[in-house]
């Protein structure tokens, strides 16, 4: 071997900037991941640079509409210092959203790792000890029988008052709502890692590990879960979405955070009584809620593509 | 096929008395009490009476059976009186709401045709739109309208009804002025006005429940054409030299609506749960907001059968979805 072959050699990559050059090239993914970022600057760092209480009511300047009305009708009564308008009380809607935001968002993120966690767990168990298989995968099935979106409601109902006491009003309802997020959306994760984990079992790098007299603990933490990883990711994102409207429709029937706690579902439920006057107010939370849960479907849908090694490179 | 069926519906028994049990003891183990909601000023003794008279004074290993014997034996035998003007029932306790004082099943039954039109009508209009659609999509596989396609769907996952239907309020009813934004439940059908009128009041709530389904189903369906264009039978088809109309609409297309039928009919369920939320929106009294109203008056015995029954719809749908899988494709075989 001479110098000239080793030079044209590559370096070896690591498999995620393969996954990341595939990924770039699904452009609804990365417009998905663009407006992603962008969303999470505009909640995280937004309150920083835009620095008005969300709370702080201003009823001389109520019902203000949005400054670019002015463009459409000289007589709407509009403000630089707000630019979204103010709501019937006079609260800053710009500061509203980003609020708002944050809240809807750290649901978002909290309930999907939750429910990520619960369906890993379960899945690589049921796939993984045969014993617990049956047990584990007939309660999966019963649990997928349950009507969901009913017994969230029922629990958002009688738990809401122990919780506030225990935890106050913003961390109870908080738990509240994760907790109920996850623990019935998890079941998909359960039933596509079990299989995988299944599939994966019988394969030899398994049995040489096994032969060698490597643990349970670390066969599943150390061979198994990385193998696993990409369909784990895949319904993280899928998670991510479905958590984040579930959170805006309990929001939207009146069973989500109290009314004085904005999230994006609450500002759309309070806005539709006002909406033939105002259409503004109930335009932006929606669409916030649609464009990121539709940025985050897209960033699954490149996911999805990238991750698998048999369309990747093509 | 018969052996098999027979099985799963007994089967299907003790997974119901499990969720039964379960949607139960959720209600019975929450601190939420039904007599919250009654003035500090009636005297604790009373309240006491109060709570019997609903009938829970009981512990939960007598009110679950006889729970159990109400839904599963009293109601069939009214049901049975009704119909046919015999006297099984012989004036046995129904189940009883605590908000109305009247049997559950009286209401629900007032509530139950505004929903199944609503709903019944949104899925057969999202099934007719989303099958053209998935068999264009498959059939011109990255054309244009297999972009817009997969586009329409996306957005079908990702707006949430509640935004759609209020989008769809403030455009239509609020600028446009085109069509009524509230659903007129005592609306009756009587000449071509009435029925012009009945029409243009279920356009936005139908086509609300209709996207999600569209965007599911045309997904399934693209999915699963695509799977069988590219079939042996299918090149053997177009050599024996049969029109392309032939190959696509009857060769494929009812091969590939096998898996789709099963998706259809497990959808059912999960569109009542999504008519719950727009039937807030557009202020229909149906089934979903009966359950709301049960739920903010702590109406357990309501709650509770609304919600068991959509259960009994989730478990009957996956039992026949199975069982159409395997009548319709004779290589599944499931004994």
């Amino acid at each position: 071997m001479t110098d000239a072959t080793l030079n044209t050699m590559e370096k070896p990559r690591n498999q995620w900037w393969d996954v990341w050059d595939q990924f770039k090239t699904h452009k609804g993914a990365v417009a998905g991941l663009v407006f992603l970022i962008f969303i999470t600057l505009f909640v995280t760092i937004g309150p920083i640079i835009w620095d008005v209480d969300p709370g702080k009511l201003n009823i001389r300047n109520k019902n203000l509409r949005p400054i670019y009305m002015a463009l459409f009708d000289s007589e709407a009564k509009t403000a630089w210092a707000n630019p979204m308008g103010t709501d019937n009380l006079g609260r800053d809607i710009m500061a509203n959203i980003m609020q708002g935001g944050r809240i809807s968002l750290a649901v978002g993120w909290t309930a999907m790792i939750l429910s990520v966690f619960l369906g890993t767990l379960i899945g690589v168990l049921a796939g993984y000890f045969k014993r617990l298989d049956g047990l584990l995968m007939r309660f999966t099935d019963l649990v997928l029988a349950l009507p969901l979106l009913p017994l969230l409601l029922v629990m958002m109902l009688l738990f809401r008052d122990p919780l506030r006491a225990a935890f106050g009003p913003e961390n109870g309802i908080f738990i509240l709502i994760v907790v109920g997020i996850g623990i019935t959306s998890w079941m998909q994760t359960a039933r596509i890692v079990r299989g995988d984990v299944m599939a994966l079992k019988e394969r030899e790098f398994v049995l040489a590990a096994r032969s060698i007299g490597t643990p349970s603990r670390r066969m599943i933490t150390r061979h198994l879960l990385p193998n696993v990883l990409s369909p784990i990711l895949v319904s993280a994102t899928l998670g991510l979405a479905t958590a984040i409207i579930t959170e805006s429709a309990l929001s939207f029937l009146g069973l989500g955070f109290p009314s004085d706690f904005p999230t994006w579902g609450k500002i759309l439920f309070d806005s539709v009584d006002r909406m033939t006057q105002f259409p503004e107010r109930v335009l932006w939370p929606g669409l916030a809620i649609s464009l990121t849960v539709l940025s985050v479907n897209y960033i699954g849908d490149g996911l999805r593509d990238a991750l698998d090694p048999r369309i990747r490179g093509q | 096929m018969l052996i098999y069926t027979i099985r799963r519906l007994l089967i299907s028994i003790p997974t119901l008395l499990f969720i039964a049990f379960v949607i139960f003891m959720l209600l019975e183990l929450a601190p939420g009490d039904p007599m919250a909601q009654m003035p500090l000023t009636i005297p604790p003794e009373v309240k006491e009476k109060m709570r019997l008279a609903l009938g829970l004074g009981e512990p939960w290993w007598v009110r679950f059976p006889l729970w159990l014997k109400q839904f599963f034996i009293v109601e069939p035998q009214y049901w049975i009186d009704n119909a046919f003007g015999t006297n099984f029932a012989d004036g046995a306790q129904r189940i009883i709401s605590f908000q109305s004082r009247s049997p559950v099943f009286d209401v629900i039954a007032e509530r139950m045709p505004q929903t199944l039109w609503v709903v019944g009508m949104s899925y057969v209009v999202g099934v007719l739109i989303a099958l053209p659609i998935g068999i264009i999509s498959a059939y011109r596989q990255y054309s244009v309208f297999d972009q817009a396609g997969t586009f329409v769907s996306m957005i079908g996952f990702s707006v949430p009804p509640f935004f759609s239907g209020v989008l769809l309020i403030v455009i239509f009813s609020v600028q446009l002025k085109w069509l009524p934004s509230i659903y007129d439940t005592t609306h009756v059908v009587t000449d071509w006005d009435s029925f012009v009128f009945q029409l243009r009041q279920m356009i936005m709530p139908v086509m609300v429940l209709a996207l999600q389904t569209t965007a599911q189903v045309s997904r399934y369906m693209r999915a699963s054409m695509l799977d069988n264009l590219g079939q042996d039978y299918v090149r053997t088809a177009r050599a024996k030299g049969m029109s392309e109309s032939v190959v696509v609409l009857k060769h494929v297309l009812r091969n590939s609506m096998i898996p789709v039928i099963t998706v259809i009919a497990l959808g059912i369920p999960s569109i009542f749960g999504g008519a719950i939320i727009t039937e807030q929106i557009f202020k229909v009294n149906g089934l979903g907001q009966l359950l709301i109203i049960a739920l903010q008056g702590s109406d357990i015995p309501m709650v509770m059968t609304i919600t068991f029954l959509l259960a009994v719809l989730i478990v009957m749908m996956n039992l026949i979805a199975d069982v159409l899988y395997g009548i319709l494709d004779p290589r599944i075989r499931y004994d």
